[in-house]
């Protein structure tokens, strides 16, 4: 189990390092930053947007991530020497997906209400946003590992990374961004948080398999 | 009849059996396919107009069809890729990728028809309708296995990933066309309401069945030459690869 912490601390710690958790929250400042320009600076219709364009802000800043998420270790050799380790794979990439989550999502849950704060959501608005945003987020590294596996072997996949991730968030993204306009009517929606905790445990069973499966067959 | 079934596709791994098999099949079902169409198309010429939507319900007998085609070619890839990645059977790539761009030129020609049916209808080009929609993400999907196919250059290991995402692409359609449903329920403004249909007319969906009838031979036929396509460059592959 020690090995599957080293890998999760290696994963943040290189992602930290690398300025990555930094490009991913100024990412995110810029897109909101950018929203008022491209509609208005009234403060009612910002207010109106402001959950779903966080989420669409939020999931910009993590698909541009996701390459970063195998690709190095695939290029450096260093998968294949995880591979030959007495964790199965499936456990090493649970683990590279909990330290890209603690490196990049937590940061940017973090900088979520500041964001929010620059398109007019009330604090009351925030606990039904960042706790839709906490159950629906698992999915999204999860199904985006699952995307990011598929075109480690193809070089600058970044693109296709995105292409074949998109479909996966959809899914997410309606029920993310649904409950989260529900905040601003100050209702909990507990219906579509049971669904986005589904989608996360559902992904949190089958991604280490397929994104594992992808790996041994890119490695081979 | 699972034996049998099992000896029969035994039997045609061998892709220099199934070639004999495919040339023999090929032009009886392109025959098939042109004669079904052409009649298809003109019995769906000569509908009655409908008493609301006037000539433009003719749409439907291309729009409908080939929003099947998209739905089977998906399966088909589906299909084809668990009896490769699975029963590790040979043709299924080949049939897998081959099925693959005649699924998405159907999936581009559903929503194009639907957009040009909507203009008229519902008085916009594009709407936010929980079919057209999932529609879409579907168009996506097939870009998506396409292009791992394209990007993957050494083959065994194209195939298999494209066999994966198949895979996991299959579950995940479903769960988006759930989940675009319920969106559209919440979102849909009451004025661009679909249009109440009723049950079909025979005059309608005799043709409307027989144009399914034609897109499905179509897009057999269609397969079924990229399959073969697919198998000669192969063998071309492998000779040139040899003569170097």
């Amino acid at each position: 189990m020690s090995v599957f912490w080293a890998i999760c601390r290696q994963h943040m710690v290189l992602a930290w390092r690398g300025g990555h958790t930094t490009l991913a929250v100024a990412f995110l400042f810029i897109g909101v930053t950018l929203m008022p320009f491209g509609l208005g600076p009234e403060l009612a219709l910002l207010q109106a947007l402001a959950p779903g364009l966080l989420w669409v802000v939020l999931i910009m800043a993590l698909l541009t991530s996701l390459d970063r998420l195998f690709q190095a270790d695939y290029e450096d050799g260093s998968l294949d020497q995880m591979m030959l380790m007495p964790l199965p794979l499936e456990l090493v990439v649970l683990g590279k997906l909990l330290g890209h989550y603690m490196a990049l999502v937590l940061p940017l849950l973090l900088a979520v209400p500041l964001a929010g704060l620059l398109l007019n959501l009330a604090p009351a608005h925030l606990p039904m946003l960042l706790l839709a945003m906490l159950a629906g987020s698992p999915a999204l590294v999860l199904l985006g590992g699952i995307g990011a596996s598929l075109a480690v072997s193809v070089r600058r996949g970044g693109l296709l990374t995105v292409l074949l991730s998109l479909p996966f968030y959809v899914p997410v993204m309606i029920f993310g961004a649904g409950a989260s306009q529900q905040a601003l009517a100050g209702e909990i929606d507990e219906t579509r948080l049971a669904i986005l905790a589904l989608l996360s445990l559902a992904s949190l069973l089958a991604a280490p398999v397929a994104i594992a499966a992808a790996l041994r067959n890119a490695v081979r | 009849m699972l034996k049998a079934l099992e000896n029969i596709s035994a039997f045609y791994a061998n892709p220099t059996r199934f070639m004999k098999l495919a040339a023999r099949l090929h032009a009886p079902l392109w025959i098939l396919a042109s004669a079904l169409l052409a009649y298809g198309l003109f019995r769906a010429w000569h509908v009655p107009e409908d008493y609301q939507q006037g000539e433009t319900v003719k749409i439907m007998f291309v729009h409908v069809p080939a929003a099947w085609m998209a739905l089977f070619g998906y399966s088909f890839i589906f299909f084809a890729s668990v009896t490769a990645l699975i029963f590790r059977h040979p043709l299924g790539h080949v049939a897998a990728r081959a099925a693959a761009p005649v699924g998405a030129a159907f999936t581009l020609i559903a929503l194009v028809t639907g957009s040009l049916w909507g203009q008229p209808m519902w008085g916009t080009w594009w709407v936010w309708d929980a079919r057209l929609t999932s529609m879409l993400v579907l168009l996506f999907v097939y870009l998506g296995y396409i292009a791992i196919w394209q990007a993957i250059e050494e083959p065994t290991r194209a195939a298999r990933t494209a066999a994966l995402l198949a895979i996991v692409g299959f579950i995940n359609v479903p769960i988006v066309k759930f989940s675009v449903d319920w969106w559209n329920t919440l979102h849909q403004p009451a004025s661009v309401s679909r249009l109440a249909r009723p049950a079909l007319h025979a005059d309608f969906l005799y043709p409307l069945l027989i144009m399914g009838a034609a897109f499905l031979a179509l897009f057999l036929a269609l397969t079924l030459t990229r399959m073969q396509m697919e198998i000669l460059r192969q063998k071309l592959r492998v000779r040139r690869m040899s003569a170097n």
